[in-house]
């Protein structure tokens, strides 16, 4: 039986009217291994996914399942066949338990038996590793929770089978270490687990063998173990790319953000910023790290005026103008005020750009109010929609199209494209790089430090420790809505950063 | 489980989306629904009442059109569906839900009554139209600003609040009824000015009712250029669509919301300014006739673009001046004509799906083997 692969795919095709998605993929899955599927944004990845799950069905080609030819017309034919997928995207309910969430839609006797239930999932937790409480609510639980569930319900209707989309672009690095056991152990056990990602340092450590997709099409696969970073990069892309992050020499700073001692509460009176202060030049890129929900948001949407400090002070040094202070002000003020203070948030299409909008309108965002007119000019930001297009190399059909409709790399692009066009003093970058193929993480990349040599005072928050080492001129550490330290990015370690974002409180008196 | 897989087959069809749909394919499509629609109601009309079908569509047509006297009543009230219809397209493009348009519509036509019957033959009737126009501007807006303020500073319910708004303007016009009853014991008003017109909207062109085809006409495409080119236009979309974008943008939602929901209501105190100065010269509760609500649907159905609005407004007051002919001429009862209207709804709205999706059959396909 080993020689039979878990599924094979045979030429499968896939078009979105004149798009074509994936086009005529051969490939297969083994039991008892780990498969990454590589690609850049817009590769065609989850689509291929989502046929196997029966999310979309394929135009042209077959499936087969164990050897046997299927016909998978949605999730309800993928369950029996022992095909579970995890999605980016959680699709749980929120009021109702694990447990509740794990046996909703399965058929059964009219009587639930919520004790068996939950015996049934301790078993499986207990099997690969997982922790998880069957009777807590899905809206008390942290996001690798939410996760853990999704598994644990593939896992509870007999998947054999489990394909996780990007499973590690919402966790932290303990997390993600945690997630990989388990998949480990599931390996062990004869499973078959897919597994799409970015992240090649990750599919290094996990993966057995990893299959590569362009622009739809499958260019092959290799064994893990004979891969490296640089091969897995030229089969993605095509070519050689260079993959050495510029980091030029700071000069000519000058003051353009001073914040002193900010503190915020959120609307649930928890703490979410403690006397943070922090100096930020035109010329330097300042880095943030910390674990996800340190204060990070706040503090950037703090200065951008969409959340009210409670108390300290902003202040903003424009070139030739008196300082000014942006504590008290809104957003629509810091606007009327002409602060040119860009910001790429971390919610792209909920907060930086309108999904369903297209290309045009969104370049208008920062400019429509311009010129007294009643009516808007839409030339200018025509033209510059056309220009991120051809500067940034922006894949799309045209300017027309709405941008939710683009894939996430090319989602970023448009957005980080605009708030570099409107010419900013300081410029505030969140996760620029968070589902962004190595490609396109490269170009945005490029793009801050450019903004640096030309002066602008970039401050920018990430997650990945390496790349902020070699990307930024120091690094700013938070730990729970505190600054816990400041270091110089070219001589401190990945260990030493590592240590601030944990320090607690009582060790961590300044 | 092997014999669980021989029994998933290929489906007999499935559905995918197209390419953009040609213009020209759409509107077949389109027509085709019609085609199929009217098919299915004439063998509906013939199992249930015997009736020739061709003959009970003939009296639809004769009702609606059927002499020029018909055919300007249809206009008349498709026009006031059509001005209600654009009134709350602002307030929908903001995604606040604005039931609120019967009380708004009802508010404007008591302004414009109230000022008909206290200045009526004291004023210059250019002066008298002046105010009943921004008598009827301001109530509209009153009625629609009150929910928007309360939205914009405590985040009220607006569907709520509008609705109940309704009530509050239905009782405040049969208040006023007590005071202006004429003649007295009739529990109405009667027509309003009926021996000098005065406050009556005149003919224009030689038509009676082209003051209103005017007024609704230019109306419907300001509020289309409005929405789509003007900066305040621009706005609404933006708070419409995410108010976390809108706020990043640096737009003050609080006040697009009330300054949209002031052109909202104000534009359906026109609307009930068109009904009582150029329609009916009178004022009753019943004015608005349940067009606040119907104006919803056409809204939606057009996509919110004032320009179909037009269409489906003509339409949804055609069937209706249609059913009431065919109630009469062939004693059924209005439920029959309403089943033929449902019936065409069905099928209109319906066919959106195929112009957004194609079908493909099983042996359509190219089979791959190996």
């Amino acid at each position: 039986m080993k020689h039979i692969p878990a599924i094979e795919l045979k030429h499968l095709t896939k078009r979105f009217g004149k798009i074509v998605a994936n086009e005529d993929i051969s490939l297969s899955i083994r039991e008892g291994e780990i498969l990454a599927i590589l690609g850049e944004n817009g590769s065609g990845k989850t689509t291929l996914m989502n046929m196997i799950s029966g999310i979309y069905y394929p135009d042209e080609g077959e499936i087969l399942v164990h050897g046997e030819p299927v016909s998978i017309r949605s999730p309800r034919d993928a369950y029996p066949l022992g095909i579970g997928m995890i999605h980016q995207h959680f699709k749980l309910v929120d009021v109702l338990t694990a447990a509740e969430n794990i046996v909703l839609g399965l058929p059964g006797r009219q009587r639930l038996d919520m004790a068996a239930v939950a015996t049934k999932i301790n078993q499986l937790t207990h099997r690969y590793g997982f922790e998880l409480d069957p009777f807590k609510k899905v809206y008390e639980m942290s996001v690798s929770e939410k996760q853990t569930v999704e598994i644990v319900k593939m896992l509870y209707r007999g998947a054999k089978i489990l394909i996780l989309d990007e499973p590690t672009a919402v966790l932290t690095p303990q997390e993600t270490h945690r997630l990989f056991d388990v998949l480990r152990n599931m390996r062990a056990d004869g499973n078959a687990i897919v597994i799409i990602t970015h992240k090649l340092n990750e599919v290094l450590e996990l993966s057995d063998r990893v299959a590569v997709l362009r622009k739809g099409r499958y260019i092959g696969s290799v064994d893990t173990a004979s891969a490296s970073i640089a091969s897995l990069t030229e089969m993605m892309v095509g070519k050689r790319v260079e993959l050495n992050i510029v980091r030029s020499e700071p000069k000519q700073l000058k003051r353009r953000l001073a914040v002193k001692d900010v503190s915020c509460v959120n609307p649930e009176g928890v703490i979410t910023l403690n006397h943070v202060s922090f100096t930020l030049d035109g010329g330097e890129i300042l880095g943030i790290a910390g674990v996800a929900g340190s204060g990070q948001r706040e503090l950037l949407e703090t200065i951008a005026g969409l959340t009210k400090a409670e108390s300290g002070e902003i202040d903003y040094f424009p070139p030739n103008h008196e300082p000014q202070e942006l504590t008290k002000l809104s957003a629509v003020e810091i606007n009327r005020l002409g602060v040119r203070l860009s910001f790429v948030p971390e919610d792209r299409l909920g907060m930086g750009l309108v999904g369903p909008m297209d290309m045009v309108d969104n370049m208008m965002i920062r400019s429509y109010k311009r010129g007294g007119h009643f009516w808007v000019d839409r030339k200018a930001p025509r033209s510059l929609a056309e220009k991120i297009i051809r500067d940034l190399e922006v894949v799309t059909p045209g300017v027309g199209t709405p941008v939710g409709k683009l894939s996430g790399g090319n989602v970023q692009k448009v957005l980080v494209g605009r708030e570099i066009a409107s010419n900013p003093i300081v410029l505030m970058v969140a996760y620029p790089v968070r589902g962004l193929d190595i490609h396109s993480s490269h170009t945005i990349y490029r793009l801050l430090d450019e903004q640096k040599r030309n002066g602008v005072a970039v401050l920018c928050v990430g997650e990945d420790l390496d790349v902020l080492l070699a990307l930024c001129d120091r690094i700013l550490v938070m730990c729970d809505g505190r600054v816990t330290g400041i270091v110089d990015a070219r001589t401190a370690t990945k260990e030493q950063i590592g240590m601030l974002m944990m320090r607690t409180e009582g060790s961590g008196k300044p | 489980m092997m014999s669980k897989l021989h029994g998933l087959r290929e489906p007999l069809f499935h559905v995918s989306k197209r390419d953009e749909c040609g213009f020209v394919k759409a509107c077949l499509i389109r027509l085709a629904a019609i085609a199929l629609a009217l098919c299915v109601c004439a063998v509906v009309i013939f199992f249930l009442t015997g009736l020739n079908p061709l003959e009970v569509y003939e009296a639809v047509i004769d009702g609606a059109v059927g002499s020029n006297r018909r055919l300007w009543v249809t206009i008349r009230d498709a026009l006031a569906l059509l001005l209600i219809a654009v009134a709350i397209t602002p307030a929908f493009r903001m995604r606040f839900w604005n039931v609120g348009a019967e009380g708004q519509t009802l508010a404007g036509g008591l302004a414009t009554a109230a000022v008909m019957i206290y200045f009526g033959d004291r004023v210059p009737s250019a002066l008298l139209m002046a105010m009943m126009l921004a008598a009827a501007l301001l109530a509209g807006m009153l009625w629609g600003v009150i929910p928007a303020i309360f939205k914009a500073q405590w985040n009220t319910n607006e569907t709520l609040f509008t609705l109940m708004m309704n009530y509050i303007a239905t009782q405040l016009v049969a208040f006023c009824i007590v005071f202006w009853e004429n003649p007295s014991g009739s529990n109405s008003v009667g027509i309003i000015n009926q021996q000098t017109r005065a406050g009556w909207l005149g003919e224009l062109f030689g038509l009676t009712y082209g003051w209103n085809l005017v007024i609704v006409v230019a109306v419907t495409a300001f509020v289309y250029f409005y929405l789509r080119d003007s900066k305040q236009g621009y706005e609404i979309a933006y708070v419409g669509q995410s108010v976390n974008t809108a706020r990043y943008a640096g737009i003050s939602v609080r006040r697009v919301i009330i300054r949209t929901m002031s052109i909202s209501g104000a534009l359906c105190g026109l609307a009930g300014f068109i009904l009582v100065s150029g329609a009916g010269h009178t004022i009753s509760t019943g004015i608005a006739g349940g067009r606040g609500f119907t104006a919803i649907v056409v809204a939606w159905l057009s996509k919110l673009n004032t320009f179909t609005m037009m269409l489906v407004s003509f339409l949804l007051v055609f069937l209706e001046k249609g059913a009431i002919q065919i109630a009469s001429q062939f004693s059924l009862n209005e439920n029959a004509s309403d089943m033929i209207t449902g019936i065409l709804l069905f099928f209109v709205l319906g066919c959106e799906f195929f112009i957004q999706y194609k079908v493909e059959f099983r042996r359509g396909r190219k089979a791959v083997r190996e």
